[in-house]
């Protein structure tokens, strides 16, 4: 089960770094919201899969799911959350103000030329 | 319990949060958050005098006892950051209250202000490296919006780049977090350093700690630095003073945390990479401080220059080099912050951000010209002031450890620093007055008052050098010696 | 181009209370089973977010009169103060109890201070994730 999950995850970062590569801004904001997601499914798997029980311990149980990864991962997952709001957002705005979606055509300042 | 930890922290948040039901009236806006980065002010010092008593204080959140939940440990070092940072903001909110750009301050400049400054003291008190991570976070987030705040297009396609190299850099993070989690199954930073000591720090954690490597050089801007000129000189004066001041220096302190008590077993590999990184930084950083006319691009260079030569610090890896680092690190947070502040200043007053577009701005601006040169003098560590005791005790340190190589590139970068900023100064200050007296840009007081204190507090800190010098020994003390923290910050109470 | 769009109208017009019901459900089911403050708020603030596609910007906001942003600030605070309310029963920082009171209708009910904390947590998630749609929608 990790090694299916640590192989999607691999999937999601190839699938991210594409993304992420392209000059499309719409694309490179979808590209940094997959690759959280495929780093959440990494930390997940870290912690270990499908033991089969609550995350509580007590003196009689013999086995319990680690609960840390898991908060972990909702902490992580709020904060990408927030941050791809804002950087969707702030791409909107920049489309608006430059009237261009195209990284290539931000690079540099006015001032540089 | 030490409750009084959080208030660096939860003071700025709750304080801007509150800040937000005032939209419409600068002057509290203005005033509040000054008052209120002066009590985290007052309240860091009265931590930093407990720190010397106690070596290291704690406080466990939810009294969940360590290494299950979450700590905030504050040692010698931590405070001496947590207080320095809160004095310079209070000075960079001084400078923004005085300038008045009231487009901004409308969509609350001051709030993300007061969060920026909540998550770079979290950042230095936390005791765990997922709740780092956090604070990172917050102090992020704040920083994107501060950087994209007024929706200038040039704002706008720098802080495009900026939150996509910081995405990534955090990306990072969590990777090394996992992976870390994965083999040594805690996150509590003293746990890790005890669990890394019993495994003796085979080369799976060397590879996780490189990893750790490159996503602090990222924030703190060593080699990785190419995001930083254009992202500082898209930004207001005030908010570029304290993004030079601070956040780079975040990256800083979570290096020297993460490679003195972690993953300090192989400084054959860890530290000499880090040497290396602080040579390229420190040419690359020369360079552009030299190739450039553009007043903010010159500041943002020496910025880095000084990253590489903190560091070279970490790389000797003795106690001297680390004293040298902590006593830089604060006189650069309090410098860079002055230096950002001179530039804007500067541009205020002539409008032209080129160094060749204006001279002889001494006869018009006496007070800013003498300034701008104690910065200089600071920088390139001239003996008053404060620069000179940490460019000393590094070198000495270096020395010791027998890394001739870097010493002679920090302090060959040193003259690169003094030659980038005198020419500045030659140019601009010196010479045939280009403002005829009706142009004249009146100087408000307000603006000039804060660079007027931090100047003096450079001059301060280095006459000051055996005032200050008892609690950077006790910082340097606990770095080198990974086991009081770990007493400190794991032991039952 | 205004579509023909009585189909949402009417169903948001029942939906949205089923939205809202389930998500306190979510909210109050948080502290033993799955659900929360977060969830919580993610489900309230899909209600809103369907009021607001399903009738115009001004509509809701005449129904609704709330600034979002302040929405998000006020729990923000309660968040925090909730968690500095520890302090004054000299304890850490975050700490939390509960106890278990004989109430009226409900019987033996558990109370948690958690739920105060959580409350703020649902408000924050509400104000920001409706602010956001708003400035995006705004100006299109």
């Amino acid at each position: 089960m990790e090694t299916m999950i640590i192989l999607l995850a691999g999937v999601l970062v190839s699938v991210a770094t594409y993304l992420l590569l392209s000059k499309n801004m719409i694309r490179v904001v979808l590209g940094t919201a997959i690759l959280s997601h495929a780093v959440h499914l990494l930390l997940m798997t870290m912690g270990g899969l499908k033991i089969g029980s609550v995350p509580i311990l007590g003196d009689t149980v013999e086995t319990y799911t680690d609960a840390l990864p898991q908060a972990l991962i909702l902490t992580a997952i709020v904060i990408s959350f927030a941050v791809t709001a804002f950087f969707l957002v702030l791409v909107y705005r920049t489309y608006q103000t430059t009237g261009t979606d195209n990284l290539l055509e931000m690079k540099g300042t006015e001032e540089d030329e | 319990m030490n409750n009084i930890l959080v208030f660096p922290m939860v003071l700025p948040i709750i304080a801007g949060v509150i800040l937000l039901f005032f939209r419409s009236k600068p002057a509290i806006q203005r005033w509040g958050s000054i008052l209120t980065m002066i009590a985290v002010f007052a309240i860091s010092l009265w931590i930093l005098f407990q720190v010397m008593d106690q070596t290291i204080l704690r406080l466990n959140f939810g009294e969940w006892a360590p290494p299950f939940g979450i700590t905030f440990v504050a040692d010698a070092f931590a405070m001496l950051l947590v207080t320095s940072s809160s004095l310079v903001s209070i000075l960079c909110l001084l400078y923004a209250a005085f300038a008045k750009d009231e487009k901004r301050e409308k969509f609350f400049l001051y709030p993300f202000l007061l969060l920026l400054v909540a998550g770079v003291n979290g950042s230095f008190l936390t005791g765990d490296l997922f709740n780092l991570f956090v604070c990172f976070e917050v102090m992020l987030l704040a920083s994107y919006v501060l950087m994209t705040l007024g929706g200038e297009k040039r704002q706008l396609t720098e802080g495009i780049k900026y939150i996509l190299i910081n995405i990534l850099s955090s990306w990072f993070f969590l990777l090394g977090i996992a992976y870390l989690y994965g083999s040594l199954g805690t996150l509590n930073m003293a746990h890790l350093s005890q669990r890394i000591a019993e495994a003796g720090q085979p080369p799976l954690l060397t590879t996780i700690s490189i990893l750790f490597l490159v996503v602090f050089s990222l924030k703190a801007g060593l080699v990785l630095y190419f995001w930083l000129p254009g992202s500082y000189s898209a930004l207001p004066t005030a908010v570029s003073a304290l993004f030079a001041a601070l956040l780079t220096k975040v990256g800083v302190y979570a290096l020297f945390r993460v490679f003195t008590l972690l993953f300090y077993h192989e400084p054959s590999i860890t530290h000499t990479i880090i040497g290396l990184m602080a040579i390229i930084t420190m040419a690359g950083g020369s360079i552009g401080a030299i190739a450039y006319t553009d007043l903010r691009k010159i500041a943002a260079y020496n910025v880095i220059i000084a990253i590489g030569f903190i560091l070279v610090g970490l790389a000797a890896n003795n106690e001297a080099a680390i004293q040298g680092s902590i006593y830089y690190l604060m006189h650069d947070i309090l410098v860079k912050g002055l230096l950002f502040l001179i530039i804007g200043t500067v541009i205020y007053v002539t409008g032209k951000t080129k160094l060749d577009q204006a001279s002889g701005l001494i006869t018009s601006y006496p007070l800013l010209g003498w300034l701008f040169l104690i910065t200089t003098l600071s920088l390139g560590g001239i003996p008053p002031f404060s620069g000179f005791a940490g460019k000393l005790l590094i070198g000495q340190g270096a020395l010791e450890a027998g890394e001739y190589v870097i010493v002679a590139a920090a302090f060959l970068s040193s003259l690169f620093v003094l030659y980038s900023l005198l020419r500045i100064f030659l140019n601009m200050f010196w010479g045939e007055t280009s403002i005829s007296q009706k142009n004249r840009v009146i100087l408000p007081k307000g603006m000039i008052a804060p660079c007027l204190i931090l100047a003096l507090l450079t001059v301060g800190l280095g006459l000051g050098m055996g005032v200050v010098s008892p609690f950077v020994a006790e910082a340097a003390h606990v770095l080198m010696n990974p086991e009081i923290y770990i007493e400190g910050a794991l032991k039952d109470e | 181009m205004r579509e023909n769009d009585v189909i949402l109208q009417t169903v948001s017009k029942v939906a949205v209370f089923i939205i809202l019901t389930f998500g306190v459900y979510l909210f109050l089911a948080g502290h033993h089973n799955p659900g929360g403050g977060f969830i919580g708020g993610l489900t309230l603030s899909s209600a809103f977010v369907l009021l607001y596609l399903a009738f115009d910007v001004e509509t809701v906001n005449a129904g609704i009169p709330l600034d979002y942003k302040m929405v998000a600030a006020t729990g923000v605070l309660i968040a925090i103060f909730t968690g500095m309310g520890a302090l004054l029963f000299d304890s850490a920082f975050l700490s939390q109890t509960f106890a278990y009171f004989d109430l009226p209708i409900f019987g033996k009910t558990e109370l948690a201070t958690v739920v105060l904390f959580e409350s703020g947590i649902a408000l924050g998630v509400v104000g920001v994730v409706v602010t956001i749609i708003i400035s995006i929608s705004e100006d299109v």
